[in-house]
């Protein structure tokens, strides 16, 4: 009976030693995934709009590796350059339930890649795709949108709150609201 | 003697670093001067001392003592010259820490000494290299470089240290000793280079993964070699004139290199990465890394942390016929 326990027990061990299969450093040079994202629930005829994913996304949102490395290439691309620490400054904040272009990843990467209106740059061949999953990956963990165990947590630099590991579980709006500039006196 | 031999050939073998680029024994300026000099006499006060404590204990361990001797019988003789004895070696203690001290004190004196006039620069420590600012009464004097500092020989320069995320410490161990470089404040240090060379320095607290490859040099050269070199790193960069570095330009303003980078004279005018306006006239890159040369550029960008792992520059979308002339472009802003 023994012999079994500490037969099993090692087993047990030994299915740990299985590890996350990870890509430290892609092919720069990588083909594009295709998303094709609806923005609206709304389409001509019956049916609903066509979408297209490719399922990369949960791979990006629920893995640690890649939002804490989109966590490193948000400040290395500059991001924080707009978006501040997620607060938002001339671009808009991204740790808010607010999403003008959709707030699911696949909406996320679209609009990093392609760009939106008002001052949003296209980022297409200038950011490899992967890293652009992760950059997005990242910013949906602004919000507390990905799993908590997947969040990273405080990262080296002062922070001006707690780290996404610590923030409550958030929620997704989609549609843009009128901006605090935009808004009627009260 | 043939088991003693190896050993001392190895002992003797550290010595071999006491000279080179990066040396503190190895001194050109005067405050390292200073700091060898102390460094010297301390080695030969305590290696005296040790030596006369040794032998005083050794002597103590041999003598034998007379048989049956009553421990409580005292003898005014021997009374008297212990006394004496003890007195001596305290007043000789005492003489030698005050000495010392004193000599530390007119040390520190050397280093910390500040001669007015002279050059000024601003250094500001990033992760994971030096930002360099020469500064002048004229603003269109004033110029950006990094990882890279030229001095005149024979003058004093003021080192004005900056940080910009951690505690770094600048430290060129043939011209001065440390300063640290803190956040949110300014610390001045003063070097000055008696002989032309080339001197390495290193950040000397520990600042994050690439602390290790947080190097810079200080060329110290005669006074028209760096006049010429300051009028050349004032000057914006040249454009290019033939097609491969045309078209190598190109892709610098079409990639993201322009979103970190400055190049001078062009749109390039990123101020959060080093200034490339004359990365091809300085030694190395990657703050003393790697040698400037094309192909250790082109290693640099198609791959940055594979050299130097965690470096705050990413891996951007490079078409394989990009490299060479991104980095012949590169190479050649002299």
């Amino acid at each position: 009976m023994r012999t079994v326990l500490i037969l099993s027990l090692a087993a047990v061990v030994l299915a740990a030693c299985e590890r996350e299969d990870r890509d430290y450093r892609s092919n720069p040079v990588t083909a594009e995934t295709n998303e094709k994202i609806a923005l609206v629930p709304l389409s001509a005829g019956p049916g609903g709009p066509t979408e297209q994913r490719s399922g990369l996304g949960k791979d990006y949102e629920e893995n640690a590796y890649h939002i804490s490395q989109g966590q490193r290439l948000y400040t290395w691309f500059n991001c924080n350059g707009c978006h501040a620490n997620g607060g938002g400054d001339s671009g808009p904040a991204l740790m808010d339930d607010r999403w003008i272009y959709g707030g699911q990843i696949e909406n996320i990467v679209q609009t990093i890649r392609e760009g939106r209106p008002n001052g949003m740059p296209s980022f297409r061949g200038k950011i490899p795709d992967d890293q652009i999953w992760q950059i997005a990956a990242y910013i949906r963990s602004m919000g507390r949108n990905v799993p908590k165990p997947a969040a990273p947590s405080r990262k080296d630099d002062m922070s001006p709150g707690p780290a996404e590991q610590r923030r409550p579980p958030g929620e997704v709006i989609d549609g843009g609201q009128i901006p605090p500039s935009a808004q009627m006196p009260q | 003697m043939r088991r003693i031999g190896p050993f001392l050939v190895l002992a003797l073998l550290p010595l071999g670093g006491c000279q080179g680029w990066q040396s503190a024994l190895d001194a050109h300026g005067p405050a390292a001067g200073a700091l060898a000099r102390m460094f010297w006499i301390f080695v030969a006060v305590l290696a005296t001392v040790w030596v006369l404590t040794m032998i005083a204990l050794v002597l103590a361990l041999r003598r034998r003592r007379a048989p049956d001797a009553d421990p409580l019988a005292t003898d005014p003789g021997t009374e008297r010259r212990m006394t004496v004895t003890i007195s001596i070696a305290i007043a000789l203690t005492l003489v030698t820490v005050v000495s010392l001290t004193g000599l530390s004190y007119a040390a520190q004196k050397v280093l910390f000494a500040h001669k007015d006039g002279g050059l000024s620069l601003l250094v500001k420590g990033q992760q994971w290299w030096w930002q360099v600012t020469y500064e002048d009464a004229q603003p269109n004097r004033v110029f950006t470089t990094a990882n890279e500092i030229h001095i005149p020989v024979g003058e004093p320069v003021l080192i004005k240290l900056e940080s910009s995320d951690v505690i770094h410490s600048f430290w060129v161990p043939s011209l001065t000793g440390k300063m640290d470089a803190i956040t949110g404040r300014q610390n001045q240090i003063q070097i000055q280079a008696d002989r032309p060379g080339v001197y390495r320095g290193q950040c000397a607290e520990y600042c994050g993964l690439q602390h290790a490859h947080m190097g810079l040099l200080v060329v110290a050269e005669s006074k028209e070699d760096f006049e010429r070199w300051r009028e050349q790193q004032i000057s914006s960069a040249i454009p290019p004139t033939d097609d491969e570095r045309q078209r190598g330009m190109e892709i610098f303003m079409s990639k993201p290199c322009v979103m970190c980078h400055q190049i001078r004279g062009t749109d390039a005018g990123g101020k959060v990465a080093p200034d490339l306006t004359h990365v091809g006239s300085r030694r190395t890159i990657g703050a003393g890394t790697l040698e400037t040369t094309r192909g250790n550029i082109a290693a640099w960008i198609v791959d940055p942390h594979g050299v130097k792992p965690g470096v705050n520059m990413p891996t951007i979308q490079l078409d394989p016929d990009e490299v060479q002339p991104l980095a012949t472009y590169l190479e050649g802003l002299k």
